[in-house]
């Protein structure tokens, strides 16, 4: 199990890696009318069958074949599900992934997001010719980090500099400390 | 809130800079195994070390990326150095201070930081 949220989002984001998608979409939406937590992570890789689907919310299915323990998408469910909220996967072969796990916002047993921003730092970083969409909402007000954007504004000048992460790091800082107001989720 | 326009301006400065892209296959990869077990284990913290510290020494043949199972849970975090034409050299047990030692030493020194390699853990 993961100490918190955003680990385990890094965890589902490498498996979107791993079926090597182009284009990897992360959703944060925090409601507090709803008291929900949401998390969606939606890739354009290989997908799976409605078979190997039905099997990958089994703890221990994998197709790595290095091992025989695949736990990462178990973890996420359970984490869910212990907090009283609930987990969707959603595939088709050749097209692509969702996965959706909706956490229950004020239950103790909810684990704390933790640093999002380091977790989309490090997909960014070590993802360089992926696409990667993070959006953030705390009750209807969010931003939303594209890397589609900043590919346009640097074109073919190269973006992977100190200058340029120190930027994302700190619009992604800055941007959710301002919709959190105080609050720590 | 910022804005991801803001980056027009950091572009243009660096726009008077003449960059030369580097190809990909010239590229030393330092790749971090982020399964389950190395994300638990620590791996992100490793993964920051390792691209922050290559960018802060100005380092620009070198690649960081991410990859699954490795197929070594106990070792995690694992991080390999595959650089072309050399023989991979896999780290074990990593954390942000040794990274920083494997930049200094290998990345930059080219000598393999023998005592943290799996063949000094096994
Ligand atoms: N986004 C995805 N796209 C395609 N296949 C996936 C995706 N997520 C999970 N899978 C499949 O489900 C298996 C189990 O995933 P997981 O529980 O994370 O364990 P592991 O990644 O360690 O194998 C993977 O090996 C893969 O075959
Ligand atoms: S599951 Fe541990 S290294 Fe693969
Ligand atoms: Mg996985």
């Amino acid at each position: 199990m993961f100490s918190d949220i955003s680990l385990n989002i890094l965890d589902i984001v490498q498996n979107s890696v791993s079926a090597r998608a182009s284009l990897i979409e992360i959703t944060v939406n925090i409601s507090n009318a709803e008291d929900t937590l949401t998390v969606v992570i939606k890739d354009n890789g290989c997908g799976m069958t409605d078979s190997e689907l039905m099997k990958v919310v089994d703890p221990f299915y994998t197709t790595g074949n290095k091992k025989s323990v695949g736990l990462g998408v178990p973890f996420f469910k359970m984490a869910a599900q212990l907090s009283g909220g609930r987990f969707e996967i959603d595939s088709e072969k050749g097209k692509g992934t969702e996965v959706k796990a909706i956490f229950v916002l004020s239950s103790i047993d909810r684990m704390p997001l933790g640093n999002m921003t380091e977790t989309i730092m490090s997909v960014v970083k070590a993802n360089r010719n992926t696409d990667i969409v993070y959006s953030y909402t705390v009750d209807s007000k969010g931003f939303v980090f594209d890397t589609r954007q900043i590919r346009k504004i640097f074109g073919d000048i190269p973006c992977d500099t100190h200058e340029v992460n120190d930027f994302i790091q700190s619009f992604l800082n800055e941007n959710t400390a301002e919709l959190n107001s105080g609050a720590n989720y | 809130m910022k804005s991801l326009e803001e980056l027009t301006a950091i572009r243009d400065k660096m726009q008077a800079i003449v960059n030369l892209r580097i190809e990909d296959s010239s590229c030393t990869k330092i790749v971090v195994g982020m399964a389950t077990c190395g994300i638990a284990a620590g791996a992100r913290p490793v993964l920051k070390a390792f691209s922050d510290g290559v960018q802060s020494k100005g380092i620009k043949d070198v690649m960081v990326t991410q990859e699954g199972c490795i197929g070594l849970c106990k070792y995690e975090p694992i991080v390999e150095v595959v650089a072309p034409g050399k023989e991979k050299v896999t780290y074990v047990n990593m954390t942000a201070e040794k990274a920083a030692e494997v930049i200094e030493q290998h990345i930059i020194g080219g000598n393999v930081v023998t005592k943290y390699t799996i063949n000094s853990a096994m």
